[in-house]
Parts: C-alpha cells; sequence; structure tokens
C-alpha cells in the first residue's frame, strides 16, 4: 500500500483535536470560565498563550473545553444519525414494497430542509441545549445515512449469495444480519467520516448564531460569536476557535477521501 | 419529454405538501398555548378563549392544517406575534436581501468552478491537477462563517475597502447596497467553488474515458473543440445537479452568513423570531425556503435532459 498523503494528514488533525479534547478532560492551564476584568483582552503571552478574551478568560483554556464540547456533540450526533439512519435505510431497502414507500416520502420530505434549517427548527421548539443539538442534528442527517444503507441494500439484496442464503432455509433476519448488513459497513464508514466534520461545523454555526449549549461554557461558535466586537483589538479572538473548526473539517474530509479510496475500489470522486 | 416534465412536476407537488405538513406539526409541538404566548400571561380566559375561536385553534389538528394550507396557498401566512406585521409580505422583502447575495455566490462559484474542475481532469495527476484538488478540499473545508469574519478583519477593518456594517435596500442606493453584498458573495463563492470543482473534475475524468471521447479525438477533431462540444455538456449535467443542491444548502445555512454581515435577511428573520419564540414567522421561513429548495430542485431536473438527453428515454 502506497502512502496517502491523505490518510496521514487527515488523521493527524483529527488525532489532534481528539488530543486536545482528552487533555482538558484532565488539565487546562487555566480555569475557562474564570473571569477576571483587570486583564481583558491581553494578547498572547508566557502565561496566556493565546491571550484572553472580553472577560479576562484564558482563550487556550477555553478553547481546549470547546474541544471537549464539539467532539463529544459531533460523535453522538453521529451516533444518532447513523442509528436512524440504518434503521430506515434496511427496512426501506431490504422490506421494499409499501414500507419502502412511506419511509422514501418520509426521507425525502426531511431531504426538502436544506442543511441546517430543520435543525434550527427543532432547535425552535425544542430549545437551545446540548442534546437538542444532538437529536435536531441526528435528525437532519439521518435521511441522507438512510439513502446510501438503502441504496447498498438494494443492489446487495439480489446478488447470489443472498439467494443462497435464503434457499438454506436461513430466516429472513438472519439473512439481514449475517449477508447483507456487512455490506454496508464499508460506505458508512465513509460517511460517518466526512458526517463528523459537517456536524462539527453545523453544531458551530447554531452555537455561533447562540442556539446551541448555553453560556458560559465555551464552545468554538460561541467564542467566534462574542469575539466579532473585537476583531480589530484581539484578532486571536477570532482566529483561533475558526482554525480548530476548520482543522476538524479539513481533517473529516481528507480522511474521508482516503477511506473512499481505500473501502471502495471504484474510482470516484 | 411531456411524460418526464409531469412525473418531475408530480414528484415535486407530494413532496412539498408533506414538507408544509411537517412545518405545521412541527410547530404544534411547541408547548405552550399560542394564543396565550400572544396574549401574555395576565389575559383573561375568555380572552384566551375568543381568540382561541378566532385563531381556530379550537377545531381539530387536521382541520385546522387543511384551513392554513388553504390560506397559505392564496399567499397568507399570518402574522407576527412579535410585532402584528403580515408574515407573506415580510417574507419577500427578506428575501430581497436574501436573493442576490445567494445567487451571485452561486453563480460566481460555479463560473470558477467548471473551468477549473475541468482543466484538472484534463491534465489528470498533474502538478496543476493535484494543485487544483488540494485548493478545491480547502476551501471546502472553510466553516463560512471564519473566512467571512476573516474577510472582514482583512478588507473591512484594516484595508477599509468595504462597509463592516450598514445595509442599504438596492431600491435607495445599489452601489452602497452592491459593497455591502461583495464580501458575503465572495465569501460563499470560494466555499462552495470547493465543492463545485471537485465535482466538475470528477465528472470531466469520467467523460474523459469513454469511447466517444477517444473517437472524436481520432476523427481529428481539434482539443478545444473536443472538450467545449463532446466533454462539456456531459460532465456538466452532474454539475447541475450539484449546484441546486448548493443554492438549497446556502439558504439554509444563510442565517450564520447573514449575522457575519448584519445583513436583513431571510435567514436572520428566522434567528431572531426563533429568539422571539414568533411561532407564525418561524413557519412562515421554513416553510418558505424549503418551497424555493424543491422548486429549484425542480428547476434543475427540467434543465438537466439540455445537457443530458438520455433522462428523458427512460
Amino acid at each position: 500500500m502506497r502512502l496517502r498523503p491523505n490518510l496521514v494528514i487527515g488523521g493527524t488533525l483529527l488525532g489532534f483535536v481528539l488530543a486536545v479534547a482528552a487533555a482538558a478532560l484532565v488539565w487546562t492551564p487555566h480555569d475557562p470560565v474564570r473571569t477576571n476584568l483587570r486583564r481583558r483582552l491581553r494578547p498572547p503571552s508566557a502565561e496566556y498563550w493565546l491571550g484572553t478574551d472580553e472577560f479576562g478568560r484564558d482563550v487556550l483554556s477555553r478553547l481546549m473545553t470547546g474541544a471537549v464540547t464539539s467532539v463529544t456533540v459531533a460523535a453522538a450526533t453521529v451516533v444518532v444519525a447513523l442509528l436512524l439512519g440504518l434503521a430506515i435505510g434496511l427496512a426501506g431497502g431490504y422490506l421494499r414494497g409499501w414500507v419502502d414507500r412511506v419511509l422514501g416520502a418520509l426521507n425525502d420530505t426531511l431531504l426538502a430542509f436544506p442543511g441546517i434549517l430543520l435543525a434550527l427548527g427543532l432547535l425552535a421548539v425544542m430549545g437551545p441545549s446540548r442534546w437538542g443539538i444532538v437529536l435536531a442534528l441526528g435528525l437532519a442527517y439521518a435521511p441522507t445515512v438512510a439513502r446510501v444503507v438503502r441504496g447498498t441494500v438494494l443492489s446487495i439484496r439480489e446478488r447470489e449469495f443472498v439467494e443462497a442464503s435464503r434457499a438454506l432455509g436461513n430466516s429472513e433476519a438472519y439473512t439481514l444480519l449475517r449477508h447483507v448488513v456487512p455490506h454496508t459497513v464499508a460506505p458508512v464508514t465513509v460517511l460517518a467520516t466526512s458526517l463528523f466534520g459537517w456536524v462539527i461545523l453545523s453544531e458551530s454555526a447554531l452555537n455561533f448564531l447562540g442556539l446551541g449549549v448555553p453560556p458560559p461554557a465555551a464552545t468554538w461558535g460561541n467564542m467566534l460569536a462574542s469575539a466579532r466586537p473585537f476583531m480589530l483589538e484581539a484578532p486571536m479572538l477570532s482566529i483561533a476557535p475558526g482554525a480548530m473548526i476548520a482543522a476538524c473539517l479539513l481533517g473529516a474530509n481528507l480522511l474521508g477521501d482516503a477511506l473512499r479510496d481505500i473501502l471502495d475500489p471504484r474510482d470516484g470522486a | 419529454m411531456a411524460g418526464y416534465v409531469l412525473r418531475r412536476l408530480l414528484v415535486a407537488l407530494p413532496t412539498l405538501l408533506l414538507a408544509a405538513a411537517s412545518v405545521f406539526f412541527l410547530m404544534r409541538l411547541v408547548p405552550g398555548d399560542p394564543a396565550l404566548l400572544i396574549l401574555g400571561d395576565a389575559a383573561t380566559p375568555e380572552a384566551v378563549a375568543d381568540l382561541r375561536a378566532a385563531l381556530g385553534l379550537d377545531r381539530p389538528l387536521p382541520v385546522q392544517f387543511l384551513l392554513w394550507l388553504e390560506r397559505v396557498a392564496a399567499g397568507d401566512f399570518g402574522r407576527s406575534i412579535t410585532n402584528g406585521e403580515a408574515v407573506g409580505p415580510l417574507l419577500l422583502d427578506r428575501f430581497a436581501v436574501t436573493a442576490p447575495v445567494v445567487l451571485a455566490a452561486v453563480g460566481a462559484a460555479a463560473l470558477l468552478a467548471v473551468p477549473f474542475g475541468m482543466l484538472a481532469a484534463w491534465k489528470q495527476d498533474s502538478l496543476a491537477d493535484v494543485a487544483t484538488v488540494t485548493v478545491a478540499t480547502l476551501l471546502l473545508s472553510m466553516p463560512s462563517f471564519w473566512l467571512g469574519l476573516i474577510l472582514l478583519l482583512v478588507f473591512g477593518l484594516w484595508l477599509g475597502w468595504v462597509p463592516v456594517v450598514g445595509w442599504v435596500p438596492f431600491a435607495e442606493d445599489p452601489w452602497r447596497a452592491l459593497h455591502a453584498i461583495l464580501l458575503p458573495v465572495v465569501t460563499l463563492a470560494l466555499v462552495e467553488a470547493g465543492v463545485l470543482i471537485r465535482m466538475a473534475r470528477a465528472s470531466t475524468v469520467e467523460v474523459l474515458r469513454l469511447d466517444y471521447v477517444a473517437h472524436a479525438r481520432a476523427k481529428g477533431v481539434p482539443e478545444g473543440r473536443v472538450l467545449a462540444r463532446h466533454v462539456f455538456p456531459n460532465a456538466f449535467a452532474p454539475t447541475l445537479t450539484l449546484i441546486g443542491l448548493v443554492l438549497g444548502n446556502l439558504l439554509g445555512g444563510i442565517a450564520v452568513m447573514e449575522t457575519v454581515f448584519t445583513l436583513p435577511g431571510l435567514g436572520r428573520l428566522l434567528v431572531d423570531a426563533i429568539f422571539a419564540r414568533d411561532y407564525p414567522v418561524i413557519q412562515g421561513v421554513m416553510l418558505f425556503i424549503a418551497a424555493i429548495y424543491v422548486l429549484v430542485n425542480l428547476a434543475v431536473d427540467l434543465l438537466y435532459p439540455v445537457f443530458d438527453p438520455r433522462v428523458t428515454a427512460d
């Protein structure tokens, strides 16, 4: 296997973000929520590596705890989207008939709401909270997973080995789990990797709009939002959180590309 | 062809209806009584009951839905809870800010992406190809609101080339309005160009492999003509589909851009309505954007045979 730059760079970027989040669980240089108005908007220094924000809080510490929030929310959201999407996609693709038509219509309806619009609508109903974001984004991305799973299942279920399993007298459930589901692992893994990046972006966008995790908890999105008035005095406040989001997104995109190349030998995008 | 158009229309209509139904029932999940929300906690029970009757809230839900659908079809989206404004005209008013931004961004992204994507595919695996794909991947990994803030910092604050805040409607001062939407358009165009470049490149790579391209070349057709006449229409069709999706995604995520650049568009209207719990407005914006998204994708489907006549065959 040749060296894949996508795999190495993408893996390094995501690994870095995960390491930052893991480190923040046990240690941050300062208390991320402690304010000190005599130290507001300090430039980077030996004591505050990335400076301080408009309340004198340490930017690095907030960036690190923000990583914990983003990574846990994104991971939980991806799990929700995968479970929902797998259930819908497997049921529709395998059972076909009216089940598939009903699920397909529901799926198309959800897909009629672009991007994070559906999540915004759901958050309007549920009110802003950490788990509200997970549920809203999970529901918003589940149709994409369902579509990929359904397509894979439809192409697999007609193959001879699936027929053979049925002919041998295996139950439908056993055939589905043993012979069909394993074939969805590769496309779903590729999708889940990209999904992780998209969710971090969407989660940051919702937090940027003030519709996510309530303050004073630090998220990359709300750090960016509150940095806007101080862009000129303290540009680091705007640059640092965005760079973390971009690192996650780039890492997930590169890793997703690399996994697609490895797991799906057909020449794709 | 007529059959194809009819089939597409028949698919779009139920999707729109289901979208309307989900917006309606989603808003009915909101805890609390809308009548109480409008009148405030101090209202007498009689006043609440009167308003409930006036709003039709005492009717069964399916009846409420059909009545609502009838009004929406006539362009009546109800009134805002916060200021009593009619939601329909409000939507159009705000859309007049959002539409130019989104359309210009998608147009610029497509004009940038298609030639770069095709050239990268034509010179596949060359340095230029690798560079194009790398830049495209970097662009599509850019959080748009972050890129927007940075462009604002550089071109607004440091260089002073564009105003940092202050929206003026096009009707009042087209020149200043153009200035105000310049940075949001550039930001969105750059981010979306990343996605489109990769798509244009991928579909061109596939088309270049086909026998008819080799045949055209063997006939001695000049390379420029091969690309323009034989490769472009076929490679553009999938990109066109993606352009439709990108347009919808931009509309869905426009709230963030309008917050960064303080533009009073549809997205900002939605976010303000969410904060104010102004459900008629939330409902109106969501339905409006979903409808535009469905219509744009319908338009793309109808345009598709122009580039790839095969799709009407089945």
